[in-house]
């Protein structure tokens, strides 16, 4: 079976970080895989493996600067990429239908039995895009999966769903399906050399929204992102000043007035 | 015509507490919507669960009987159902595991904008919505306005009071027709059993992240048995295989509330907060002043774990 993964290139931003209009400075911010798609890569890539997938396709929706990125996730072992990208996106703050959009045009074109997409991702948090693609395309669905297996002669994918406290339930979620992926899945994996060397040559289709049938229109975002601040500290902590060894003498003092150590 | 449907959730018979904040949310939107509250309650023990969420301010509440626990096609096909019935303005759910499961599915049903993990918000006849959330792993917050006179909100757990008190809605129970599921739960399994539980630790050493290599959780661990402490963490020590679930804090980990927290090389993301912010005092160690966990701490060094951990321990050697 073909699976598709969702991937996304995500800024965290530095300690020291300012904010330009409603983002944080492109400067102040290292950009990377996000976390939970590392888990979702990770996932195809041993189902590749174990030779259940027998391709593992990695779509992004992202700028140029995104393409090392999504090179990281064919260094470890993608077979190749779509990088969707449209002068309609920039500086907009997409919605999830519109993400969804693109997502449906490349399922359409790419045919994939199992989508993986990322529980979260890290920048903007919103958890929503693989359940809703689910809902788009027809395919049954499965949110937060820290366990994983996929039975193909079935038709099924018997997962865990970490629910809160502790609490994991235990679905079987019929073919074709989307899955969002929780980190602690799997053991993401470090590109080796020769992974980033046949990453090189690796495919990256680079699609615009006309490739796959789109325009501009139908990727109107309904949500403006109309501030960004620091929040307000509500924190009245005694913050502890002074070198490592003055700090922790202070703190020692507190921790023994609370009878700690004693 | 601008009434709010707020969606209630629970889990082994037990009404979620998220459920009773959403009353308070419901209420505060529909207020400024100038409609009626409603809410839907859905499998389970539904005459008991409505018993439970009817608190003042709720105007009606709709029970669909339909299987025991969560099923998200059943929950997406009540909500349609009862979005059908209703209109509402705002459709509301927690944005939790669950609530993340069927909400975004249901909002592209309906084709109505989602806005998850909502912190707050402001409506007005003129402006419309404007939702405040966060974003960068908390370092940021946010506002985000949205377009359209309907929508789907994911609310954040432990941002709205429970909504208290006895209160008149009308209860009345809906039938739905749901689609068989696709997505057949088989059971829950608990995990993080085992031989500590950090639940019942007076004081906690908490070590994140920031300890960089598992060789290092050394350091952490001479902290903790200098202070007579117990070793819990965050997720990614857990996620790295560092140390057993069992240590784990947090929404999906252990919640704890003990005397003393001390947080190594932690950020405070909220779902790692969820799980500790009950402890009477929250010592914070962290290199980046700008670290959500000082938010909630009451002690804090901003400085190299590297350098403070061990003057610490020789402090109380
Ligand atoms: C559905 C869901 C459930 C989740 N459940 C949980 C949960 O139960 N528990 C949980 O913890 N997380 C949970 N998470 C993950 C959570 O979002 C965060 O990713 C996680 O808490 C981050 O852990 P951290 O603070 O250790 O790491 P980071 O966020 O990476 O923070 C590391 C910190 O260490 C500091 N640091 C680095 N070097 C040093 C140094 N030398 N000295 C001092 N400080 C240093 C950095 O400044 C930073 O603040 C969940 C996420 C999701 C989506």
């Amino acid at each position: 079976m073909k699976v598709l993964v969702t991937v996304k290139e995500v800024g965290e931003p530095d300690d020291d970080f300012e904010i330009e209009g409603t983002d944080i400075a492109a400067s102040d911010l290292e950009y990377d895989l996000n976390e939970w798609d590392d888990y979702a890569v990770e996932a195809a890539v041993q189902l590749a493996e174990a030779g259940i997938a027998d391709e593992v396709v990695a779509v992004t929706i992202g700028p140029e600067r995104a393409e090392e990125t999504i090179r990281m996730a064919l260094a470890k072992g993608a077979d190749r990429a779509v990088r969707v990208w449209d002068d309609a996106f920039e500086g907009t703050f997409a919605d999830v239908s519109s993400k969804v959009d693109v997502l449906e045009a490349v399922v359409d074109d790419e045919e994939p039995e199992l989508v993986l997409s990322g529980v979260q991702a890290a920048d903007t948090a919103f958890g929503a895009t693989g359940v809703a693609l689910a809902e788009r395309i027809g395919f049954e669905h499965a949110a937060v999966v820290n366990d994983l297996e996929l039975d193909a002669d079935a038709g099924v994918a018997n997962v865990h769903r970490e629910l809160e406290g502790g609490i994991e339930e235990l679905t079987e979620v019929d073919l074709p399906a989307v899955l969002t992926v929780q980190t602690g899945l799997n053991e993401p994996r470090y590109a080796s050399l020769r992974g980033i060397r046949q990453a090189q040559r690796k495919e990256i289709a680079v699609t615009e929204l006309e490739d796959l049938g789109l325009s501009a229109a139908d990727v109107e975002s309904t949500l403006t992102l109309t501030e960004m601040y620091e929040p307000e500290s509500e924190s009245d902590a005694e913050i502890i000043e002074g070198d490592a060894g003055e700090a922790a003498g202070r703190l020692a003092e507190v921790l023994r007035d609370k009878g700690v150590g004693a | 015509m601008s009434d709010v449907l707020v969606v209630s959730e629970h889990r082994r018979g037990e009404l979620r507490d998220v459920s009773l904040e959403l009353l308070t949310a419901g209420r505060e939107l529909a207020d400024a919507l100038d409609g009626d509250l409603h809410v839907a309650v859905v499998a389970g023990d539904v005459e008991r669960f409505a018993d439970e969420l009817n608190r003042p301010g709720v105007d009606r509440i709709h029970a669909v009987e339909n299987g025991e626990e969560f099923d998200h096609t059943v929950y997406a096909a009540a909500v349609e159902a009862l979005a059908e019935r209703i209109d509402p303005a705002a459709i509301v759910t927690p944005n939790s595991v669950n609530g993340l499961d069927y909400a975004p599915a249901v909002a592209e049903r309906l084709d109505v904008p989602l806005v998850a993990d909502v912190l707050g918000f402001e409506y007005d006849a003129d402006g419309g919505l404007t939702v405040t959330r966060e974003m960068y792993g908390s370092k940021v917050e946010t506002t985000v306005a949205v377009e359209g006179d309907r929508f789907c909100l994911t609310v954040r757990g432990g941002e709205f009071v429970p909504a208290e008190g006895v209160g008149d809605a009308e209860v009345g129970s809906v039938d739905i027709e749901a689609p068989e599921s696709g997505a057949r739960v088989k059971g829950f399994e608990e995990v993080g059993g085992g031989d500590v539980d950090i639940a019942d630790a007076d004081v906690l050493v908490s070590v994140g992240r920031g300890i960089g290599e598992e060789e290092n959780l050394d350091l952490v661990e001479e902290l903790a048995d200098a202070l007579g402490a117990t070793l819990s963490s965050s997720r990614p020590i857990v996620d790295n295989g560092w140390l057993p679930k069992n240590r784990q804090v947090g929404q999906s980990g252990k919640v704890v509330t003990p005397d003393v927290y001390i947080a190594v090389g932690i950020s405070g993301a909220v779902q790692h907060v969820a799980g500790m912010k009950g402890s009477d005092t929250i010592v914070a160690i962290n290199t980046d002043p700008n670290a959500p966990i000082f938010d909630i701490a009451d002690y804090g060094i901003v400085g190299d774990l590297f350098d403070v951990v061990p003057e610490l321990v020789a402090e109380f050697e």
